[in-house]
C-alpha cells in the first residue's frame, strides 16, 4: 500500500483573547490509499481542526504553526492557494456534521453536486447529472432519478446526509474527511448512513478519515482509530487491537462508559397513586395531528423513559404536561388530581411541583444572567427568600450537584463547559423542590463520560430527593442506565410500555426490536453481521416504512 | 489632452505597476503567501491606491505654497486635511491619556480601542461639554446682536481677509457671533436629539417587545400599524405633522419644540418597533424564555429581566444610528423652517441662514465657510457616533464567540 498522506509534527494554534493558545500539540497522522481511519475524542478534543488541518486549511482565527502536511507529494502548507484550489473538491472532498446546515438552501441539490465536477473539468455538466443520479442509487437512496432536483428543505436529515456524501464522491476524490456525519441522526437513520458511506469507500477505494465521538460507530467505519485527548494524542491502532486491548487508562475509560447502570427497583405497587398520570390525550399544532391517545404513569421516585426517533412525538408529550401545548382530549393529573390543561391557568405551585431540564443547555440558561442570579430565581420566586437566605440556598444547591460555590456563584454561562452548564439546569429546576422533572434529552449534546457524570447526579438526586422523572430521549444505552421503565413511541402513539427488564429482553414489537438492533455495537463486525441476517432493505428508514 | 485617454493611460499604468508589485514582492519574499496568493485585482487595487496618495500629498503641497489667488482653489482641500491630521493627532493623544490615566478596567478598554473610536468618543465627549457648559463658554449671547460690530464679518479673524479678533468664526447676516451660537446649538440641536432618540426607544422599544412576547392580534395590530406609518416618506410625514402642529402651538415657540419631539419620536418609534420585535422575537423561542414561563413569571420580568438584557448590543447599535437620523431629520426640519424656531440657535437653520454664502466659494473660500462650519459640526457628530457604535458592536460581537 502506498503512503497517501502524511502529517508531521502538527501545532494547530488558535486565536483567543490577543493570544495564541494551542489546540494541537504535535500531532503525527498517516493515511495508506485506500485505509479509513477513526479519529476519536470528546469535544474540544481538536478532532475537526486536525481533519481540516489534513486538508492543508483552518478555520478563521486559527493558524497551524508548525509542521508538514503532504498529500500524494504535495506540500499542502506550502502550497499556492491556485494549486490548492484545484486540490481541494476534486482529490480531497470534506462531508460536514450537519448536512441540512452546509447545502445552501437557495440552490436544487444535483445543482450544488455538479458544481465541483464542472468547475474542475472533470465532467461535462450532463455527465456529472447522469453520474449523480447513479451515486443517489448506489447510496440507496429513494427515488435516485427525482431526488436530486429537490431543494435541500425538501429531503430528510439522513437522505441529505447521503446526497452530501454523494457530492463528495462527486469527482472521485482520493480523500475524504467525514466530520461527525452522522451525530445528528435517528439511530434508524444513522445505521442506514453508515452502510452507505462504508459500501461507496470500499466501492471506489477511497481513503477517508472518519471524525466521531462515538466508539461504536467508528469501530464499524475505522481500519485504524486515533484517539485524541485536547490536542494530544492518546494512542492509536488498529481497530481490531484496540477494541480488544486499549492500552492507555484514557481509552478505558471511554470503553467503559457504556457501563453504567443502576439496579433494578421493586415493583410499585399497584394501588399507589402514580405522581403523574398521562391519561389518553391527543394533541397537534394547528391541523396536524401528533399525538394520538397517548397514556402513561409515573411512579414516585421513578424514571419513565420515553423513547422514539425525532418526529414522533415524544418532546410534544412533555409540552402537554407543562401546559405550554393544551392538549385537545385527555387529562392530566398530578398526585390524582387533574391539572389545569394550560400553564397560565395553573396555580404557582401546581407550576412549581413539575420542573423541567432541557436538552441544550446555551439556550436553556440567559446568558445575560450570572449562575448566582439562575438559580436565585426561582429560590426567590417560590420560596420567597432574599439576600443572605437566598444566598445560602443557592450555594447549598451548587453544592447538591457537585460544583463549589465559591468559584460558580457569579460567573456567567459562557464562562461553563457544556456539562456544568447542564448542572446548573438540574439546579434550577432542584431550587423549586419540586417532585417531579421532565428531562428532555438532556445528555444527547454532551460527550460520552460527561453525559454519564450526569446520569450519575440525577439518580443520586432521585435517591435522595424521592424524584420522579420523565425521561425524553433517542439514546437506549441511556435508557438502559437509568430508566425503571420505558415507554416506546412512534408516530404519536405508544407501541409499547413496561418495565425496563420487560422491554429489554424478547419478545418485542417490531418497531422497538428495530430500535434495539439499530444501536451500534463495540463490536467491529456489527454492521456487517447486521446486514447480512437482515438484508439492506430491512434496516433503517426502508424497515420503518414497511411497519406502516 | 482628452480626459479619457488619461483615465485610460492610468488605468493601463495602474494595472501594469500592480503586477510589478506582485511580482517583486513575491521574488524579494521568497513567494511568502500574501504576494503568492495576491488576486490582480487586489495589485491593481494597490498601485490606484498609491496614485491617489500621490496625488492627495501633491495638492496638499501646493496648497500650501501656492501664491494668494491660485490658492484658493485648494482652500477646502487643505482645511479638511488640516482637519484631519489634527483630530487624528488628538485622538491619538486622547487615547495616549486614557492609557495612562483612570482604573484598571478603563485603562484596559483605552489599550484596546482603535483610533477611530478614540476620536469618535473624544469628539462627542467636546460635543458634551459645550453642550452643557454653553452658557460659561459662548462668549455672546445667542440672540445677542452686537452692538457696534458690523454683519458678515468673514471667519478666521484676519482683518485683512475681512475678518476681525474679537469674532474669531465671524458674525451671521444681522452680526450675531457665530461661534456663540455654534455653541448654543450643540445645547439645542443635540439636547434635543438626545431626549427625542430616548423617546423613540422606550415608545418603539416598549411595543415591539410586547409584540415578539404576546404574538397573536396584538402582534397583528401593532404591527400593521406600524406598517402603515413606515409606508409614509418620513421626512414628508414629519413637516406635514409639524406644520399641522404649528398651527396648534400657535406663537409659542417652546411648545412647537415638544410638539417637534413627540412627532419625530413617534415616526422613529416605528424603526426600533421593527428592530425590537425582530430581536425579541429570536429571543422569546429560547429555552430559558420558556423555562421563565413555566416559572409562572409575568410580563414585566419577562420582558425587562429575561429579554431586554439580550437585546441590549443590537439595541444600542442602533440607538447610535438612530440618533444620528434624529439630528439630520431635526436639522433639515429646522433649514425647511419648521423646525428649532429663532431665536434660538440650530445647526440646521444656521446652515439654511448663512446659505446664500457658498456662492462665494470661488474666490472668498473664507466667506463661503460660514454656512459650512455648521455643517461640520453635523457631519462631524454624526461620524463620531457611527464610529463608535461600530467600535460597541464590534465589541459586542467579539464577546460572543
Amino acid at each position: 500500500m502506498s503512503r497517501l498522506l502524511t502529517m508531521k509534527n502538527v501545532w494547530i494554534e488558535g486565536r483567543s483573547d490577543e493570544t495564541w493558545t494551542p489546540i494541537i500539540n504535535g500531532i503525527d497522522l498517516h493515511l495508506d490509499k485506500g485505509e479509513v481511519l477513526g479519529l476519536i475524542g470528546e469535544s474540544g478534543a481538536g478532532k475537526s481542526t486536525m481533519g481540516l488541518a489534513a486538508m492543508g486549511f483552518c478555520r478563521d482565527g486559527v493558524r497551524i504553526s508548525k509542521g508538514s502536511v503532504y498529500f500524494d507529494g504535495i506540500d499542502l502548507l506550502k502550497a499556492s492557494a491556485a494549486k490548492k484550489r484545484s486540490l481541494l473538491g476534486k482529490r480531497i472532498a470534506y462531508v460536514a456534521q450537519s448536512a441540512a446546515a452546509s447545502f445552501n438552501p437557495a440552490h436544487r441539490i444535483i445543482d450544488q453536486h455538479t458544481e465541483g465536477p464542472v468547475q474542475h473539468s472533470v465532467m461535462s455538466r450532463a455527465q456529472s447529472e447522469q453520474d449523480a443520479i447513479e451515486l443517489y442509487a448506489k447510496l440507496r437512496l429513494p427515488d435516485p432519478e427525482q431526488i436530486g432536483f429537490r431543494y435541500p428543505h425538501q429531503v430528510s436529515g439522513g437522505q441529505l446526509q447521503r446526497a452530501m456524501t454523494a457530492m463528495a464522491m462527486s469527482c472521485r476524490p482520493d480523500l475524504i474527511i467525514f466530520d461527525e456525519p452522522t451525530t445528528a441522526l435517528d439511530v434508524t437513520t444513522q445505521i442506514e448512513v453508515l452502510a452507505s458511506i462504508r459500501d461507496i469507500v470500499d466501492q471506489f477505494g477511497t481513503s477517508a478519515i472518519y471524525i466521531t465521538h462515538d466508539l461504536a460507530v467508528v469501530a464499524q467505519m475505522a481500519d485504524r482509530i486515533k484517539v485524541l485527548l485536547k490536542g494530544d494524542e492518546v494512542e492509536t491502532n488498529d481497530t481490531r487491537a484496540m477494541l480488544s486491548h486499549p492500552k492507555e487508562e484514557y481509552t478505558r475509560s471511554l470503553w467503559a462508559v457504556r457501563h453504567f447502570k443502576r439496579p433494578a427497583k421493586p415493583a410499585v405497587h399497584t394501588s399507589a397513586t402514580p405522581v403523574v398520570s398521562v391519561q389518553a390525550i391527543s394533541a397537534g399544532y394547528a391541523k396536524v395531528d401528533v399525538l394520538h391517545e397517548v397514556s402513561f404513569d409515573i411512579h414516585e421516585g421513578r424514571t419513565v423513559a420515553v423513547v422514539g426517533e425525532s418526529g414522533s412525538g415524544k418532546s410534544t408529550v412533555a409540552r402537554c404536561i407543562t401546559g405550554l401545548l393544551p392538549p385537545r382530549e385527555g387529562v392530566i393529573e398530578f398526585d390524582g388530581i387533574a391539572l389545569p390543561l394550560d400553564y397560565r391557568k395553573r396555580t404557582k405551585d401546581q407550576l412549581r411541583q413539575a420542573q423541567m431540564i432541557y436538552q441544550m443547555a446555551d439556550t436553556a440558561l440567559n446568558p445575560q444572567k450570572t449562575i448566582g442570579e439562575i438559580i436565585g430565581r426561582p429560590v426567590e420566586f417560590y420560596m420567597g427568600l432574599k439576600g443572605r437566605d437566598k444566598r445560602r440556598r443557592v450555594e447549598e444547591l451548587l453544592d447538591e450537584i457537585e460544583l463549589p460555590a465559591d468559584q460558580y456563584f457569579d460567573r456567567l454561562p459562557s464562562e461553563l463547559s457544556g456539562g456544568q452548564k447542564q448542572r446548573i439546569g438540574i439546579a434550577r429546576a432542584l431550587a423549586a423542590e419540586p417532585r417531579f422533572i421532565i428531562c428532555d434529552e438532556v445528555t444527547s449534546a454532551l460527550d460520552q463520560l460527561v453525559a454519564e457524570g450526569i446520569l450519575k447526579l440525577l439518580a443520586r438526586l432521585q435517591d435522595e430527593l424521592h424524584l420522579s422523572y420523565m425521561f425524553i430521549t433517542h439514546d437506549l444505552a441511556t435508557v438502559r442506565s437509568i430508566a425503571d421503565e420505558v415507554v416506546v413511541m412512534k408516530d404519536g402513539k405508544v407501541v409499547e410500555q413496561g418495565s425496563k427488564t420487560e422491554m429489554f429482553s424478547p419478545p418485542h414489537h417490531p418497531y422497538t426490536d428495530l430500535l434495539l438492533s439499530s444501536v451500534p455495537e463495540m463490536d467491529p463486525d456489527w454492521l456487517s453481521n447486521l446486514l447480512a441476517e437482515r438484508g439492506v432493505e430491512n434496516i433503517g428508514d426502508a424497515a420503518v416504512k414497511k411497519m406502516k | 489632452m482628452n480626459i479619457w485617454v488619461i483615465f485610460l493611460i492610468v488605468f493601463v499604468a495602474c494595472f501594469v505597476a500592480g503586477w510589478v508589485f506582485r511580482f517583486a514582492g513575491e521574488k524579494i519574499t521568497e513567494g511568502k503567501p500574501f504576494f503568492r496568493d495576491m488576486s490582480m485585482g487586489v495589485a491593481f487595487g494597490y498601485a490606484l491606491g498609491l496614485v491617489v496618495l500621490v496625488w492627495v500629498v501633491w495638492s496638499y503641497y501646493l496648497s500650501r505654497t501656492l501664491p494668494a489667488p491660485e490658492v484658493n482653489k485648494y482652500f477646502f482641500f487643505r482645511m479638511a486635511i488640516d482637519g484631519f491630521i489634527l483630530f487624528s493627532i488628538a485622538a491619538w493623544l486622547f487615547r495616549l491619556l486614557g492609557r495612562i490615566v483612570g482604573t484598571q478596567a478603563t485603562k484596559k478598554l483605552f489599550r484596546q480601542m482603535p483610533l477611530t473610536a478614540s476620536f469618535g468618543l473624544m469628539t462627542i465627549l467636546i460635543y458634551a461639554v459645550l453642550a452643557i457648559f454653553a452658557g460659561l463658554l459662548a462668549p455672546y449671547g445667542q440672540e445677542q446682536i452686537i452692538q457696534g460690530a458690523a454683519a458678515n464679518i468673514a471667519p478666521g479673524g484676519d482683518p485683512a481677509m475681512g475678518g476681525n479678533p474679537a469674532f474669531p468664526l465671524g458674525t451671521d447676516q444681522i452680526g450675531r457671533d457665530i461661534l456663540s451660537r455654534l455653541i448654543y446649538g450643540a445645547q439645542n440641536t443635540v439636547g434635543i436629539a438626545f431626549v427625542t432618540t430616548c423617546l423613540a426607544f422606550v415608545l418603539g422599544g416598549t411595543l415591539g417587545f410586547l409584540a415578539a412576547t404576546l404574538g397573536g392580534w396584538l402582534d397583528q395590530v401593532l404591527s400593521r400599524a406600524i406598517d402603515v406609518l413606515m409606508a409614509i416618506p418620513s421626512l414628508i410625514f414629519a413637516l406635514l405633522l409639524m406644520t399641522i402642529a404649528s398651527a396648534w402651538a400657535g406663537s409659542q415657540g417652546g411648545m412647537l419644540t415638544a410638539y417637534m419631539v413627540i412627532i419625530i419620536a413617534v415616526i422613529d418609534s416605528t424603526r426600533v418597533f421593527r428592530l425590537a420585535r425582530a430581536v425579541g422575537a429570536n429571543i422569546v423561542v429560547m429555552d430559558y424564555i420558556e423555562a421563565a414561563k413555566l416559572r409562572g413569571e409575568g410580563l414585566f420580568y419577562l420582558i425587562f429581566q429575561e429579554i431586554l438584557p439580550n437585546a441590549l448590543s443590537p439595541l444600542l447599535a442602533e440607538f447610535g444610528l438612530r440618533f444620528c437620523f434624529v439630528f439630520l431629520t431635526i436639522a433639515s426640519l429646522s433649514f425647511l423652517g419648521v423646525g428649532i424656531q429663532p431665536p434660538l440657535a440650530d445647526w440646521g437653520t444656521m446652515v439654511r441662514d448663512l446659505a446664500q454664502f457658498i456662492n462665494f466659494a470661488a474666490f472668498a473660500p473664507r466667506v463661503a465657510s460660514a454656512p459650512l462650519l455648521a455643517a461640520g459640526a453635523i457631519a462631524l457628530l454624526t461620524v463620531a457616533v457611527n464610529f463608535v457604535v461600530d467600535w460597541m458592536l464590534q465589541r459586542s460581537s467579539g464577546l460572543k464567540e
